[in-house]
């Protein structure tokens, strides 16, 4: 399956499991595609933030006059000013929309201004005076649960015990390990941003990059106590989201701003803004405890799992749940008691990121295994094909997999797969690369392999559903769906399915917008080419057997003689062929409503059938590490993923080179550095981000392509197993090559430099 | 703020920018007096390289130099490459390699990578991977764009050796 061909740019339209190009690719390369940040209006205003720089504090006072009086000021808005819901939040609504007298963490929103150029903004934001009383910050997650709360409903977010089969089960092997992983941040390269058009409707226009046009919009309209049909929200280009554009940024304060001045209002963050502005992953704090017999079979396993939320809730609740459910790793262990928790700190709130709970807990159990593997003398993939996942096998929350479970296949064709890298020729091949740091002689190899697994779609009984409507109208089938792109080819893929079902050759995509369709849900938890594909593929497949029954009937012609084919309708018991275009010169529009099976709450255990379908990942990474200096380089990464069915091979290849690299940048490179509350690097010079020199060739051993019951064409959603596996497999191949526990990622130098030291801390 | 006016030739023709700040950077004029938002603003501080533009055929990043220094040089941005009719062999293979994902880096990426090739029209791959590490991209791990850069540079010398042997 590796080898994927370029694309075929024939006059036929690609079909599904072909190469298909992005139809905004052109506009992209021509630097023409809009993005939020290129929007304007020639009457337009920029806002700006005014952010607390203490991560705790009481607010005296706040004084806006000097500010307001200021040339090109319009208008300066505080928590007095709001008349609407003063809280937002995507599962609860905890966070407010400007301080009302306390700040939770540095960065909060205490004012925002509007002004006619973004100086005179920042002049603004400057002049307004804030009186703080500080309050010394809860930075330590450990300390939450038995520290004073520092937000109304507590410090305890979310609380989990998950208990499967009994409390007992040890075997002759015990292997134990604390774990740790840093914060990071999705950095997609398009900040916040946005533009705020007021409507003669007394509504409000709000073009945004966001990953959940509908959710964000019900925030908004509430936000501004406003009915939601009178806040309409349509995609604004989308710079890349990975988890950061699932909570409302900006949203509220550009519509309140463009409400006060009545004028059009355009924000952007700045990078470093950008750090303060959204979620990022919950670091993560793991204690494992792996029981096995002497032949590696998992008898039990423990972990208590704790998870930094920050000052606000976001997502938390649903990364928690994760995090529990899928801390075992893809096997079968038969007794198995988990506590999970995510507390509330004054730390960054954190939230969604790519793989969100499943990374954190990946990390740790598959250094858990390799440490079992090694108490056992046993191969690190022979323990894991002995213990691993089959359909049929329930997982740790008792739940029975249904579909499909190829774990022994990726992990296998991973590990088989020929490495195809030689040592290191070049100086610039070497750790530390164009820094020319390293003294060949200090570098040793390693190599590991890791393995991952997570669910696909919203999950716990959560009413998770796409909308979609095609119409056909003299040959062209126009889609319409409120699916947020985000980068990840949504529009290549609607297309795709129009043109299979259909046999059309021109599809055209409508704007995605809250006001000409109903939610598409959110374009994360790997769940858009499921639920939004599904209801593409839905609305079409009822525009094909209307276009059917019509002809049928208006020929006299038997409709179960009917077919499409390419261009036009035949019948299979005649020579009658019509032209799609003639056939469709009366429109046929229908639109469809796609929902998952249903999926259902844990019980106080932890327990139930709370997952809809699961995808599953290996990587193996070779590394060389600079022992001297710290510096690791990954030389070679090898994939196999679970995917369903290939959909767009060319696609699917670019979400696992690219997901591969956010877990590379986890495992050696990213981390928001927070102390005592404030984050030290807030800046693309000091967060590091992989280059193309960090990042070696991404090889895919294989793409198991087990159709998945239920998932529409068989495909599974395929954007996070590629962030999961790859950050544990570079963490265990800079162990396999050193030596060292490493314990914690990202892996700093001084990690590797100096063990003893940091591992006393 | 003291006001001015200035001309900068883009992409072969010349614009006056009128009350100009002189703490303005290439890029922000560029975007928003030229209104050619092709260039992009991740991090306006040279670190993301989405902002590339070439002055005097140099590469560089626009956000770090003060647009009124560019008067008097030759700029090209990501408007200027290819023509209205037909984009660039970079540009196409990076649609055709699936090098684009969300697009934000693109523009960045394709004014390096025409630089990169018309210095040196066969690079091996480290050589590209060091040209190209300047502008980060969040999204394809640089897989797809480095078969961009392999098919654009393919193209290149055979367009090359066809004109040589007419």
């Amino acid at each position: 399956m590796s080898g994927l061909q370029t694309v075929d740019t024939g006059t036929k339209g690609p079909r599904i499991g072909e190469n298909a190009i992005r139809p905004d690719g052109i506009p992209k390369v021509k630097g023409e595609f809009i993005f939020s940040n290129d929007l304007r209006h020639p009457d337009m205003l920029w806002g700006g933030t005014l952010r607390s720089p203490h991560p705790s504090a009481r607010i005296i006072s706040v004084n806006t006059a000097s500010a307001l009086k200021m040339t090109g000021v319009y208008a300066v808005l505080t928590n007095e000013d709001l008349d609407g819901m003063p809280l937002y939040g995507l599962e609860h609504p905890d966070q407010p929309v400007l301080a009302d007298g306390i700040v939770r963490y540095q960065g909060e929103p205490i004012a925002i201004v509007a002004a006619d150029h973004p100086e005179n903004v920042r002049l603004a934001l400057e002049a307004i005076d804030v009186e703080y009383e500080l309050i010394k910050p809860l930075s330590d997650s450990k300390l939450a649960q038995e520290t004073e709360a520092i937000h109304p409903d507590g410090n305890l977010i979310r609380e989990i015990d998950l208990i499967y089969g009994k409390s007992q089960g040890e075997g002759e092997i015990t292997v134990e390990g604390t774990y740790e992983v840093g914060m990071q941040d999705q950095a997609p390269l398009g900040t916040e941003s946005g533009m705020a058009v007021p409507s003669e409707d007394g509504g409000i226009d709000l073009f945004v990059s966001t990953q959940w046009l509908h959710a964000d919009r019900d925030q908004v309209a509430a936000c501004l106590n406003l009915p939601t049909e009178k806040v309409r929200l349509t995609l604004a280009g989308v710079g890349g989201a990975f988890g950061a554009r699932e909570d409302i940024s900006l949203h509220v304060h550009l519509c309140l701003l463009a409400m006060r001045t009545g004028k059009p209002i355009k924000m952007s963050y700045s990078r470093t803004e950008s750090f303060h502005g959204h979620v990022h992953r919950h670091p993560a704090q793991m204690w494992y405890r792996h029981h096995a017999k002497s032949d590696g079979t998992l008898t039990r396993i423990e972990a208590r799992l704790l998870l930094d939320g920050g000052a606000y809730a976001s997502t938390s609740s649903a990364v928690l749940a994760n995090a529990t459910c899928f801390a075992a790793g893809p096997y079968r262990v038969p007794n198995v008691e988990i506590h999970g928790a995510v507390v509330r700190t004054n730390n960054p709130p954190c939230g969604a990121m790519r793989g969100f709970g499943c990374v954190q807990v990946c990390f740790a159990h598959e250094a858990q295994m390799d440490k079992l593997a090694n108490a056992l003398g046993m191969d690190p993939v022979e323990l894991r094909l002995k213990n691993a996942l089959r359909p049929g096998d329930q997982i740790i929350t008792g739940q029975t997999i249904t579909g499909t479970a190829p774990v022994a296949e990726v992990i296998e064709t991973c590990a088989q797969h020929p490495s195809s890298v030689g040592s290191a020729s070049k100086q610039m091949e070497l750790p530390g690369g164009a820094g020319r740091t390293a003294d060949p002689k200090n570098i040793v190899r390693g190599e590991a392999i890791a393995v991952g697994f997570k669910n696909l779609m919203f999950s716990e009984g959560f009413d998770d559903f796409s909308t979609a409507s095609c119409q056909l109208l003299d040959g062209v089938a126009t889609i319409t769906c409120a699916c947020a792109e985000v980068g990840q080819g949504f529009v290549t893929l609607a297309q795709q399915i129009a043109r299979e079902i259909l046999g059309v050759e021109e599809v055209i995509l409508a704007p995605a917008s809250t006001a000409t369709v109903g939610s598409a849900g959110s374009t994360s938890a790997s769940r858009q080419t499921w639920m939004s594909g599904g209801a593409v593929k839905s609305a079409c497949e009822e525009v094909r057997i209307r276009l059917l029954s019509r002809i049928a009937e208006s020929h006299e012609l038997d409709v179960e003689s009917l077919v499409m084919v390419d261009g036009g309708v035949a019948s299979l018991s005649s020579d009658f062929f019509i032209d799609l275009k003639e056939a469709t010169s009366e429109p046929i529009e229908v639109e469809e409503v796609y929902r998952h099976i249903p999926t259902f709450p844990l019980n106080e255990n932890g327990q139930g059938d709370a997952h809809v379908s699961f995808a599953f990942s290996a990587h193996r990474a070779v590394v060389d590490v600079d022992q001297e200096l710290g510096l690791v380089k990954v030389v070679e990464l090898i994939t196999s993923q679970d995917v369903g069915r290939v959909l767009n091979p060319l696609q699917l290849q670019g979400q696992l080179e690219g997901g591969a690299a956010q877990g590379l940048g986890l495992a050696v490179l990213e981390e928001i550095n927070v102390v005592d509350g404030r984050i030290l690097n807030p800046s693309f010079t000091d967060y590091l981000l992989p280059t193309a020199l960090d990042m070696p060739p991404v090889e895919i051993a294989a793409l198991i392509e087990q159709p998945e019951p239920n998932a529409p064409f068989g495909a599974k959603g395929v954007g996070e197993p590629p962030a999961i596996s790859s950050t544990a497999a570079i963490a265990s191949a800079v162990r396999n090559a050193t030596g060292l526990e490493l314990q914690r990622v990202p892996i700093r130098p001084t990690d590797i430099v100096f063990p003893e030291k940091i591992d006393n801390d | 703020m003291t006001s001015e006016t200035y001309t900068l030739s883009v992409n072969g023709n010349n614009y006056q920018v009128v009350d100009g700040h002189p703490s303005e950077s290439l890029l922000w004029v560029l975007r928003e007096r030229l209104e050619l938002s092709g260039s992009k603003n991740a991090c306006e501080e040279g670190e993301c390289g989405s902002c590339t533009v070439l002055v005097d055929g140099k590469i560089l990043c626009s956000c770090l130099i003060l647009a009124e220094t560019a008067v008097g040089r030759e700029i090209t941005t990501i408007e200027g490459l290819g023509s209205d009719a037909e984009i660039s062999d970079v540009q196409k293979a990076f649609v055709d390699a699936g090098a684009v994902q969300c697009g934000f880096c693109t523009p960045g990426l394709i004014v390096t990578i025409e630089h990169l090739l018309k210095e040196d029209p066969n690079p091996d791959e480290l050589t590209v991977r060091e040209a190209i590490s300047g502008n980060l991209c969040r999204c394809t791990g640089y897989g797809r764009i480095l078969e961009a850069v392999r098919i654009a540079s393919k193209n290149l010398t055979l367009q090359s050796k066809e004109e040589e042997n007419q």
